[in-house]
C-alpha cells in the first residue's frame, strides 16, 4: 500500500503544487478586486491637487504628501469653520459608544428571554422585531423627528442614540437570541434548582459565555452607526453633527474646485475607527459567528 | 392719579419690552455653501452679523444641490427645532409658507427699501401674500455658453447666435476630433441644457407658457418637438463617457481643450477663474441663442421660532443679506451679479457685466425669466416630473413625439 | 409578591423593546400608510382621499425602472455575493497561511460607508479615467468596459458595488459555519476516500443551512435598503436608469416635496420585505420551536 502511493507520489506533488498555485492566484485576483477602491483612496490622497489633475487616476503618486491629510483633518472647510473633521469626530464617539453599549446590552436580555426563559408569544415577539430590521430608514424620518421634538431630544446627541438603539434592537436581538439558543436549557433548571435567579443566571452564567457573539454585536452595531448619515443629518443641529455629515460637507460640496485628495483623506479618516476595529477584531469576528450563529 | 399710575407702568412695560426686543441676535443658519468659495463668502456675512453683536451658530449640509439640507429641515420642523435662517429658493418659498412656518420679515424689508431696490419679479419670489418672507442673496445666470477661446480661434469659430449656428460649429469641431460640448450627464445638468435650448428654440412667451404656466398645448406642441429634436442632435456633440460626470470636470474638459463648449450657469466662471483663466482671453461667455434671461435666485427664508434674541437675529441677518457690501463680495466670489440693482459692479469682470446688462434688458422687455431646472419657476413635484421626462429622453433613443407625450402625462401625474 | 415578580421577570424584561418596536417600526409603517392615502406635500397631512398616489405610483414609468430594478439588483446582488462568499470561505479554508491577511482584506468593505468608496468605485469604472482606460493603456485598444455610462447596463456595476461592499461578510458568514462542522465526520470521509468536492457538496454544505438563511436576511436587508449606493456610484442616472425604490422614496419625500407620493412607494417596499421575509421567518422559527 506504501509503496503503491510512493510510485504516484511525484505526479501527486506536482497535481498538488499546481492546485495550491492556483489558488492562490484566485485568491489574489479577489484580493486586488476587493484592495482596488481603497488603493485608489489611499494614493489620491497622497498626490497633490496639481498631479491628480494632470495624471491619471491609478497611478501611484509621483510625489508623495501630507498635506491633504492634515487639511482634511484640522483645516478643510465643512461650512464657515474651516476646522477639518476634528470637531465632528468627536461628536461621532459621542454618540457610537453609548449607543453600541446600551444596544448591545438590549440585545443581549432580549436574546436571553427570547431563547432561555420561552413563555408563549416569544417567537411571535422575535418576529416583529426581526421584521423590524428591514424597515427602510427613509421612511421612519419624519415620524420620528416629530416623536423627538415630543420628548424633546430633538437636535441632541441622546436623541441620535436613542434613535440607533431602537433601530439597532432587532439585529442586537436577533445576534443573542442565536448564540443562547445552542445553549442547553438544562442549565438555567439547574442554576434555578440552587436558588439563582433570573439576572444572577444571566450575569454569572450567560455573559461569560458571551464574549464572541458580543465583539460581533458590537462591530456590527458600531459600523452601522459610525457610517450612519440619514439619522446624524436629520436629528442634529449645529454642534451635534456626526463626523459623516461633515465628510458630505467636505465630499459633496456643489460648487468650487473639487479638491480630490482632501476628499480622499476626509473618507479615509472618517472610516480609520471602523477598518481599525475589523482589523482588530476581525478574527474573533469568525469566531464570534462560528460559535453564534450555527446551531442557531 | 390712576391715569398717572397707568402711564408710569405702561412706559415701564414699553421700556422692559425694547430691552427684550434689544436682546443680542442669535441666528442658527442652515445652508449647503461648503466649498471653499461659497464657504469664504458666507464667513463674510457672519464676520458682518457678529460685528453687530450677533451670534451666528453654522449649521451646513451639502450634498445633491441641497437635497440632505432640506432632509435635514423638514425633520427639524416636524421636531419643533426649526433653524433660525435656512438657504431656501423659488416656489419653495411659498410653499413652506403655506405650511405656516415662515416668519414675517416685512418690517426690515420695508425700511430697507427693498422694494426700489430690487428687480420686481425677483421681489415677488420673496413674499408670500404679499408679506416679505425671504431675503435674496444673488441672481445666477443659467443661459450661459461658455467657450475654449483658443478652440473656436483655430477652427475659425465664432461663438454662436443661433441654435443653427451651434449646430454646425458642433459638427465641425467633432470632425477635426474635437468634444464639441462638455457636458455631465446628471438629470439637472441635461435639465440646463434643456431649458436653454427651450428658451432658445421656442422664446421666451414659450418658455413661461411652458414651464410656468404649465399649460397643456404648449407642452405638447410642435415647438416643443422641435425642443427635443435639438436635444437628440446635441446628443451627438457630447462625448461618449459624459453620464453621471460632475459639472467642474466638464469645465475642466473646456478649460484644457478637450471640449469647445459648456453650457452651465454662471458658477462655471468661478472655475475657469481658479484656475487662472482670463475671461475674454482664455475662455467666452455669452448668454445661449435666443432672447431672455433665465435667472436662479438664492435666498434665504426666516422660519417662525421663539425667543426675542432669534428673532432679533432673523432681522439683522436679513437686513444684511440685503446689505450693499454682502451682495458685493459675495457674489464677486460666487460668479453671479448682486440681487439689487444699485451696487456699483466696477470691480466685476466681464461676464458679469454682461449679466447685469441684460437682466436689465430683459426686466424692461419681460423676457426676465425664472430657471425651471433650478427650482425657480416650478414646485418640486412639477419640475421633477418635467426632468424625469428631459433625462430619460436625452439618455435614451426615445423619440420627440414620445417625449412629448410623456411630458404631458408626466405633468399631470404630479399634479 | 417576590415569586410572582421572578415569574413575570423575563417578560417585563422584553416589554420595554416590544413597546418600542410596536411604535417606532409598527407604529411608523402605520403612520406612512396613513399619509400614503392623503395629499401630503411638503409635510404630512393627515386627511383621506383615497387610492390617489397608487394611482399616480403606478402609472409613472420612472416608479417602473425604480421597481424592476429593485428586482435585478437584488437577485443578482444576493445570488453572486452568496456564491462569491461561499467560494472565497471554501478557497480559504484549505489551511492558508496568510489567511488572517487575505480574509482581513476581504471582509474591510463592510466597515466602510458608500459615502466614502463611491467616489473611489465611480472613476474605476468610468471608461474614460478607470479600468478601460487603464487596460486600453496597457496596448488592449479595443477593451471596452463601459457599463457606468450605458443606461441598460448601468444597474449591474450596481451590482458589482454592492457585491464588493457584502460578499466578504458573507464569506466570513460561510468561513464560521465550515469551521464549525464536526471535524470526525470530515476524516471519516476521506478515510473512506471519498473526493473533497463530494465531500463539500454533501455533508458539508447541507449542514450549513441555518447559515446561509442568516447570510439570506443580511442581503436581503442590505439590498432593500441600498440607497448610499445608487447615490454614490451613479445618482440614479444615466437619465433614471438605476433608481432603486430607496432612492425614488427620498427623491419623492425630500426633494420634490411629494410625501404622500413617497409614502405609497414605502408601503409597496414593505409589501416586498414582507413577501420575502414573512416565509423565512415561518420555516425559520417552525424549526426551533421543537
Amino acid at each position: 500500500m506504501t509503496k503503491l502511493n510512493s510510485k504516484y507520489a511525484d505526479s501527486g506533488y506536482i497535481q498538488k503544487l499546481i492546485l495550491r498555485s492556483l489558488l492562490f492566484l484566485l485568491l489574489g485576483i479577489f484580493a486586488v478586486y476587493y484592495l482596488m477602491p481603497l488603493f485608489i483612496m489611499v494614493t489620491t490622497s497622497l498626490k497633490s491637487l496639481e498631479e491628480i489633475r494632470t495624471g491619471s487616476l491609478i497611478d501611484l503618486p509621483r510625489e508623495v504628501t501630507f498635506t491633504a491629510w492634515k487639511t482634511a483633518w484640522s483645516g478643510a472647510c465643512t461650512g464657515i469653520q474651516c476646522e477639518g473633521l476634528r470637531p465632528f469626530f468627536w461628536n461621532s464617539v459621542l454618540l457610537a459608544v453609548p449607543a453600541v453599549f446600551i444596544s448591545t446590552l438590549i440585545g443581549a436580555l432580549n436574546g436571553y428571554v427570547i431563547a432561555q426563559w420561552r413563555f408563549k408569544g416569544a417567537n411571535l415577539i422575535f418576529s416583529l422585531m426581526l421584521f423590524g430590521c428591514f424597515i427602510p430608514f427613509q421612511v421612519v424620518l419624519l415620524p420620528m423627528a416629530r416623536v423627538l421634538g415630543i420628548i424633546n431630544l430633538a437636535g441632541s446627541i441622546s436623541g441620535l442614540v436613542f434613535v440607533h438603539v431602537i433601530y439597532g434592537i432587532g439585529f442586537t436581538t436577533l445576534f443573542f437570541r442565536n448564540y443562547y439558543v445552542s445553549i442547553p436549557v438544562e442549565l438555567v433548571k439547574a442554576a434555578k434548582i440552587d436558588g439563582a435567579n433570573f439576572f444572577r443566571i444571566f450575569i454569572s452564567i450567560f455573559l461569560p459565555l458571551s464574549l464572541p457573539i458580543i465583539v460581533v454585536t458590537v462591530i456590527w452595531q458600531f459600523t452601522q452607526i459610525w457610517n450612519d448619515f440619514l439619522f446624524g443629518v436629520s436629528f442634529s443641529e449645529a454642534g451635534t453633527q456626526p463626523v459623516t455629515v461633515a465628510l458630505n460637507n467636505i465630499v459633496n460640496s456643489t460648487t468650487g474646485v473639487k479638491e480630490y485628495n482632501v476628499d480622499m483623506a476626509a473618507a479615509i479618516i472618517a472610516a480609520l475607527p471602523t477598518l481599525l476595529v475589523y482589523v482588530v477584531a476581525g478574527k474573533y469576528f469568525i469566531r464570534g459567528l462560528t460559535a453564534g450563529s450555527v446551531k442557531g | 392719579m390712576n391715569t398717572k399710575l397707568l402711564i408710569a407702568a405702561t412706559a415701564a412695560l414699553t421700556i422692559s419690552i425694547t430691552s427684550i426686543a434689544k436682546a443680542e441676535p442669535q441666528a442658527e443658519v442652515l445652508h449647503w455653501w461648503t466649498s471653499g468659495g461659497e464657504a469664504k463668502s458666507v464667513a463674510v456675512l457672519q464676520e458682518e452679523f457678529s460685528s453687530r453683536g450677533g451670534t451666528w451658530t453654522d449649521m451646513p449640509v451639502a450634498g445633491g444641490g441641497g437635497d440632505a439640507a432640506m432632509t435635514a429641515l423638514r425633520a427639524r420642523v416636524l421636531s419643533g427645532n426649526a433653524p433660525t435662517a435656512v438657504q431656501l429658493k423659488g416656489p419653495a418659498i411659498q410653499e413652506w409658507y403655506e405650511e405656516g412656518v415662515l416668519a414675517d420679515i416685512s418690517s426690515v424689508a420695508n425700511a430697507q427699501g427693498w422694494a426700489d431696490v430690487l428687480p420686481a419679479s425677483i421681489a415677488g419670489h420673496m413674499r408670500c401674500e404679499g408679506n416679505w418672507c425671504a431675503a435674496p442673496v444673488n441672481v445666477h445666470r443659467i443661459d450661459w455658453i461658455w467657450a475654449n477661446a483658443a478652440v473656436l480661434a483655430e477652427n475659425g469659430i465664432s461663438m454662436p447666435a443661433s441654435w443653427e449656428e451651434f449646430n454646425a460649429a458642433a459638427t465641425k469641431l467633432k470632425a477635426v476630433g474635437i468634444t464639441p460640448l462638455a457636458h455631465g450627464g446628471q438629470a439637472w445638468q441635461d435639465a440646463t441644457i434643456f431649458e436653454a435650448v427651450a428658451l432658445g428654440v421656442g422664446g421666451p412667451e414659450f418658455f413661461h407658457k411652458a414651464f410656468v404656466e404649465l399649460d397643456e398645448d404648449t407642452l405638447k406642441s410642435d415647438t416643443m418637438k422641435a425642443v427635443f429634436d435639438q436635444m437628440r442632435t446635441m446628443r451627438g456633440f457630447v462625448d461618449s463617457n459624459f453620464s453621471g460626470r460632475d459639472w467642474n470636470l466638464a469645465t475642466a474638459m473646456v478649460m484644457n481643450g478637450e471640449a469647445a463648449f459648456q453650457i452651465m450657469g454662471d458658477w462655471a466662471k468661478g472655475e475657469f477663474l481658479a484656475a487662472g483663466k482670463r475671461p475674454g482671453i482664455d475662455f467666452l461667455c455669452a448668454s445661449t441663442p435666443g432672447d431672455g434671461f433665465l435667472y436662479n435666485v438664492d435666498s434665504f427664508a426666516m422660519f417662525d421660532v421663539d425667543g426675542a434674541d432669534k428673532e432679533e437675529g432673523q432681522m439683522l441677518l436679513a437686513e444684511l443679506i440685503v446689505g450693499k457690501n454682502f451682495q458685493k463680495v459675495f457674489n464677486m466670489n460666487k460668479g453671479s451679479i448682486p440681487a439689487r440693482v444699485d451696487v456699483a459692479l466696477d470691480d466685476f469682470d466681464p461676464c458679469a457685466h454682461t449679466s447685469a446688462q441684460d437682466m436689465a434688458t430683459s426686466n424692461a422687455g419681460g423676457s426676465l425669466l425664472p430657471s425651471y431646472a433650478h427650482g425657480m419657476a416650478l414646485r418640486g413635484a412639477q419640475s421633477g416630473a418635467i426632468t424625469d421626462v428631459v433625462t430619460a429622453h436625452f439618455n435614451s433613443d426615445m423619440s420627440s413625439n414620445e417625449a412629448v407625450d410623456m411630458l404631458v402625462s408626466a405633468v399631470a401625474n404630479s399634479m | 409578591m417576590s415569586e410572582w415578580l421572578e415569574k413575570q421577570l423575563p417578560k417585563l424584561v422584553l416589554a420595554p423593546s416590544f413597546v418600542a418596536i410596536l411604535i417606532f417600526v409598527y407604529g411608523f409603517i402605520g403612520w406612512t400608510a396613513w399619509v400614503s392615502f392623503t395629499k401630503s406635500k411638503l409635510l404630512p397631512r393627515y386627511d383621506i382621499v383615497g387610492l390617489i398616489q397608487y394611482d399616480r405610483l403606478f402609472v409613472s414609468p420612472r416608479w417602473d425602472v425604480a421597481f424592476s430594478n429593485l428586482f435585478i439588483f437584488g437577485f443578482l446582488f444576493i445570488v453572486i455575493s452568496m456564491l462569491l462568499g461561499l467560494l472565497l470561505a471554501i478557497l480559504l479554508d484549505q489551511k492558508i497561511r496568510t489567511e488572517g491577511i487575505i480574509r482581513t482584506i476581504y471582509l474591510y468593505p463592510m466597515a466602510l460607508s458608500l459615502i466614502v468608496t463611491g467616489t473611489a468605485w465611480k472613476w474605476i469604472l468610468n471608461p474614460g479615467l478607470g479600468l478601460e482606460a487603464m487596460i486600453r493603456s496597457w496596448g488592449w485598444e479595443s477593451f471596452s468596459f463601459n457599463w457606468l455610462v450605458d443606461p441598460n447596463m448601468a444597474i449591474y456595476t450596481v451590482v458589482i458595488a454592492g457585491i464588493w461592499q457584502a460578499s466578504g461578510f458573507v464569506m466570513a458568514l460561510f468561513l464560521a459555519g465550515l469551521r464549525s462542522v464536526d471535524d470526525e465526520i470530515i476524516k471519516a470521509a476521506q478515510v473512506d476516500g471519498i473526493p473533497k468536492w463530494r465531500i463539500y457538496l454533501s455533508i458539508i454544505l447541507p449542514s450549513m443551512a441555518a447559515i446561509f438563511l442568516s447570510a439570506f436576511i443580511v442581503l436581503a436587508h442590505l439590498s432593500i435598503k441600498s440607497f448610499d449606493l445608487v447615490i454614490a456610484l451613479t445618482g440614479g442616472g444615466p437619465g433614471y436608469a438605476t433608481d432603486l425604490p430607496a432612492t425614488y422614496m427620498y427623491t419623492m419625500a425630500f426633494s420634490r416635496g411629494d410625501i404622500g407620493q413617497a409614502a405609497s412607494s414605502a408601503m409597496i417596499m414593505m409589501a416586498v420585505v414582507f413577501a420575502i421575509v414573512v416565509p423565512y421567518l415561518y420555516s425559520e422559527l417552525r424549526a426551533k420551536n421543537d
